[in-house]
């Protein structure tokens, strides 16, 4: 059971980008803009221009659809959009289309791993609306002599993820995004890797005070990094004897800090009313027919790995975490054994590619089951294995043209005995502790084994060798 | 009843900057017209439902097809009334 | 003078669209209605050229029409008679732009209105007030003035306007012309710059009857820009008959109401007397939420309003005052950009949505539109057409109501009903008062267009007030 001593309670508003559909949600924009310059994927629409006119892409309703229908959610009879009457630079029409009451989808929940176990948390709402501009501050946003726009983000298609305030802590709030991300990208109605992909507004407070909501957050590790000071600085304001206020905090990426908003803009009144240049939807009817086209989702998946491949599960778990990763796994594990390729997969090659900041698109399927394939006859050894996979990382090339290069090929027999008579001629210490009952000092022997034979010795026969001399 | 100090948040509201003579100007000229706004207080409206489409439209969307049905302007375009622009950004002033 | 489609098409076949347009500008650059904030003059001269060269047989080919400066025209000054829009170029042209180039017509110049379509009497606007052809001491009306003088002045064949609680019918009334408003969602908004967006039509206005019919059908037509536009292809002129025969006339009597001008009410009457003497009958109706209908209409349209008009910050058009602060330097945009009545309106808008006061008065506003919009479908059951007076009295002066907001909304009592409901509604002459035109409205069904056009076109067929013309010009 988890004591939360703090008294953490923490909500989240997830802004997610639609962005694997063609166009903005309102207007004919691409969303492939990321690498174009500022202003070049605008019209009248996203740009606000007086007297334009918005129209809903059918696309991102579909797609609004399945992923409350993935967050087991209910789907709305009836839903509207609305304005959200408020002034920032980024927002071009001086309101953002928005949904209020009748929102498309609501009442779901998602499933996480918390601190004490499973943990159920649940979705307020997941309501449709328009991304706002991109905001260019020279230095930071309180010093900056003037302000940049760019509207080739305004009009993206967005989802606004609302949980109630059900997670504990900053690690079970960056798991809860982690596996919202991971959900969405199942649905491939997301690329959590484009810049602005996912934006993060937390709502926490600390021993039932008032609570404070943090903006800007742009990822998970930002996520967990600002919610862990902010309730470092909420515990101080609280134990100096002050009162946490009710307020909207900037987090600060750079400096891992939250900075207050406190400006005259804080007297909100959004003034909701329903757009008048759109019309009411009514899509439930869609909900059931778009139901049966879902694909497996995450938990669904990682059930079927452990039964049908037997591995264990927290392979089954690491390999359904990342959509592409849990595909790679399949298609591997039907030409080999499925437990080795788990095993080879999940403790090698992902923390290989963690290391490097790679994504599992950087390795071949075929090359994993080439080395797979070279282990089983024994022609490699496991060191030699993990000897090729870093090699394909760091400079490509195929296993085989690896091992050939590197002469990978497994030694036996009388190059690994001569080795091992070397290794103990060399290493007299090593020998005297072993045999003062040092079993440990073994391993230094093996060790001196394998280099002397540039890792292609198995080491299970080296030691067995060594054992036999020194018997 | 809109008092002048009223008045001064629902400019701010507004971002409508007024200066005291505009207060003293606009707040009876604003009051007669929320009096008459009132004469809808007699009509009983109990269970009526608001309209606010005329029409009963529906579903109505466009397809997700690029320059349809609103076509991309260039950034020139794009930028060519802009008060101030920097670097094919428009440019704003100081958020703080 | 005061040419005809029909008449101006035989001209350019034996002229040209250029002479028809310098005479036109001439006429402009002499006048002193101040009809037009731009006149695109070069534009319009070349595109004259051009339909010359090319034989165009659009339905309105080398046609001057002047276009109110609150629709959207590519590379020409869009002002909304405001001077937040100081110089603002749109890079874009609005639905209804779009068809007329398609259909050959040379766009004049963009006319004068009130600022952002506020108003009754084109007082408002930035650049002056707009002066009636028929008396320059009087208001031309509003807000669509400039387009209604324009016509009615001779400086255009054709104009369009914009209704959002009475801007086309009432400036065509004050000026002795035909102005329709469409029923809801006939014509595209996309680039209309929105007053109030649940409310407002963009309308023709021509000198008779065929001839806002002609424009209509150019103009008219699905867009799929605009999400409230109906797809509804029709050939609207193809109704014009002179036969009423079998029409059934309903007549609210509290559209002549207190307040009313004894000889508007004696004219309208008149013309009632024609029709049923043309071969239609009369029933009276009771339209019961009537005397709401001002209220509501001005909360609903100030609320939108409040809204569309956010996006005026001056950072991507128009005017920008010196920076300070984001926040500060919007609201001194706003405060120097604005004139008085868009500042009202915008604060009594914010104040209707603002928390604590949006259900009293914006939600209200929308459920005693429901009632009146009830009050029309009741009506039409027995009916086929109603008619009021389109405004309670004539032209006023020139500087007469601007003082006082409230008594110059009271002037739209006849008008704003029918954008509540989102039903069509034409505006013809039928008669004078002291030198004065008088306008009738003929109200229709929704997208029962052709029932009010054939009705408007035998009055108009019938008697001949809509062939006087001012003479002071």
């Amino acid at each position: 059971m988890y004591e939360n001593p703090d008294g953490v309670k923490i909500g989240l508003e997830v802004h997610v980008q639609l962005n694997k559909l063609k166009t903005k949600v309102f207007c004919g924009c691409t969303t492939d803009y990321h690498n174009d310059p500022p202003n070049s994927h605008v019209c009248p629409v996203c740009l606000g221009l007086p007297g334009s006119l918005p129209v809903i892409n059918k696309k991102a309703v579909e797609a609004a659809i399945k992923v409350g229908l993935a967050l087991n959610c209910k789907i709305e009879e009836h839903t509207q959009f609305y304005r959200k009457n408020y002034y920032y630079p980024d927002l071009p029409k001086g309101f953002q289309i928005t949904q209020y009451d009748f929102p498309i989808s609501s009442q779901g929940y998602i499933m996480i791993e918390g601190e004490d176990g499973e943990l159920k948390v649940r979705i307020t709402r997941a309501h449709m609306e328009e991304d706002p501009g991109r905001l260019v501050h020279e230095g930071t946003i309180d010093k900056s002599k003037y302000t940049l726009i760019d509207y080739n983000r305004s009009g993206m298609a967005l989802l606004e993820v609302v949980s109630e305030p059900d997670l504990r802590s900053p690690k079970e709030a960056r798991r809860y995004l982690d596996k919202l991300r991971n959900i969405l990208e199942y649905l491939d109605v997301f690329d959590g890797n484009l810049e602005g992909a996912l934006r993060v507004d937390a709502n926490i407070s600390i021993m039932g005070g008032q609570r404070a909501e943090v903006k800007n957050i742009s990822s998970h590790k930002g996520a967990e990094r600002a919610l862990l000071y902010e309730i470092v600085r909420q515990k101080n304001v609280v134990r100096r004897g002050g009162v946490v206020v009710q307020e909207t905090r900037h987090f600060d990426e750079a400096r891992e800090i939250t900075l207050s908003m406190r400006t005259k803009e804080e007297a909100h009144d959004y003034r909701y009313f329903p757009e008048p240049d759109l019309v009411p939807l009514k899509i439930s009817g869609w909900a059931p027919a778009i139901k049966e086209t879902l694909p497996e989702l995450p938990d669904a998946r990682r059930m079927r790995f452990v039964e049908q491949y037997g591995i264990t599960d927290d392979h089954a778990k690491a390999l359904t975490s990342e959509l592409k990763l849990a595909i790679f796994y399949e298609n591997v594990a039907k030409k080999a054994d499925p437990k080795t390729a788990a095993v080879w997969i999940c403790d090698v090659l992902k923390g290989e590619l963690n290391y490097r900041n790679l994504t599992i698109d950087s390795f071949k399927k075929e090359h994993m089951l080439s080395v797979i394939g070279l282990l089983a006859s024994k022609n490699i050894t496991e060191d030699g294995a993990v000897d090729i996979i870093r090699t394909i990382l760091d400079k490509g090339g195929t296993p085989e043209e690896i091992v050939r290069e590197k002469g990978l090929i497994k030694v036996e027999g009388d190059i690994v005995e001569t080795a091992a008579l070397e290794a103990i001629k060399e290493n007299p210490q090593a020998v005297a502790d072993f045999k003062a009952g040092k079993e440990k000092a073994l391993n230094s022997l093996v060790g001196a084994v394998m280099k002397k034979t540039k890792g292609r010795a198995d080491a299970r026969a080296a030691r067995e060798i060594l054992l036999g001399k020194l018997g | 009843m809109i008092t002048k100090k009223d008045l001064e948040h629902i400019a701010w509201l507004s971002r409508l900057e007024l200066s005291e003579e505009d207060r003293e100007k606009y707040t009876p000229k604003l009051n007669s017209v929320l009096d008459y706004f009132g004469e809808l207080d007699k009509v009983d409206t109990e269970g009526v439902e608001p309209t606010y489409h005329v029409l009963a439209l529906s579903n109505v969307f466009r397809d997700d097809e690029i320059n349809s049905p609103t076509k991309s302007l260039s950034q020139e375009e794009a930028l060519s009334n802009a008060p101030k622009k920097h670097d094919g950004f428009f440019k704003a002033p100081r958020m703080m | 003078m005061w040419a005809s489609i029909n008449e101006l098409r035989e001209r350019i076949h034996a002229d040209s669209s250029e002479e028809i347009v310098a005479e036109y500008l001439e006429r402009i650059g002499s006048s002193k209605l101040n009809a037009y904030i731009t006149v695109a003059k070069e534009s319009a001269l070349s595109r004259a050229r051009e339909i010359d060269s090319e034989s165009n047989d659009g339905p309105l080919a080398g046609i001057p029409v002047a276009i109110k400066d609150n629709i959207s025209t590519k590379g020409i000054l869009t002002t909304c008679a405001s001077k937040i829009l100081t110089g603002y170029i749109p890079p874009y042209d609005a639905h209804v732009i779009e068809r007329l180039k398609g259909a050959g017509a040379v766009i004049i110049g963009k006319t004068n209105m009130d600022e952002f379509a506020m108003g009754t009497s084109t007082e408002t606007s930035f650049y002056g007030s707009t002066k009636n052809p028929w008396d320059t001491d009087r208001v031309p009306g509003g807000s669509s003035g400039g387009s209604a003088a324009a016509v009615a002045g001779d400086e255009a064949p054709l104009a369009l306007g914009s209704d959002t609680g009475g801007s086309v019918r009432c400036p065509a009334s004050f000026c002795g012309i035909v102005g329709l408003k469409p029923t809801y969602g006939v014509i595209s908004r996309y680039g209309l710059i929105a007053y109030a967006n649940s409310l407002e039509q963009i309308g023709p206005f021509a000198t008779n009857v065929r001839d806002v019919a002609t424009l209509f059908d150019v103009v008219a037509g699905y867009d799929v820009r605009d999400s409230t536009s109906v797809d509804r292809e029709e050939k609207y002129s193809s109704a014009l008959e002179n036969d009423v025969s079998g029409l059934k006339i309903g007549v609210p009597e509290e559209y002549f109401g207190e307040g009313t001008d004894e000889k508007v009410e004696k004219a309208v009457w008149d013309a009632i007397h024609k029709l049923e003497d043309l071969g239609a009958s009369r029933t009276e109706v009771r339209m019961p939420h009537t005397k709401y209908a001002l209220a509501a209409y001005y909360i609903i349209a100030m609320s939108e309003a409040s809204s569309n008009l956010a996006r005026f910050d001056g950072m991507r058009y128009g005017l920008r005052t010196e920076d300070s602060d984001w926040h500060t330097t919007f609201s001194q945009v706003r405060a120097a950009g604005f004139g008085d009545e868009v500042k009202r309106r915008i604060i009594l808008g914010t104040y209707a949505l603002s928390a604590g006061y949006h259900d009293k008065y914006y939600l209200k506003a929308l459920q005693v539109r429901t009632l009146i919009k009830q009050d029309f479908e009741q009506a039409f059951k027995d009916v086929d057409v109603l008619i009021a007076p389109t405004m309670p009295y004539p032209a006023f002066k020139l500087g007469e109501k601007i003082g006082d907001p409230l008594s110059l909304y009271l002037a739209d009592v006849d008008t704003v009903p029918i954008n509540l409901a989102g039903v069509p509604s034409i505006s013809v002459p039928c008669g004078f008062s002291e030198g004065l035109p008088i306008g009738m409205q003929i109200i229709g069904k929704h997208f029962d267009e052709a029932t009010i056009l054939k009705a408007a076109y035998t009055f108009e067929e019938n008697t001949d007030f809509h062939s006087k013309r001012p003479e002071e010009i």
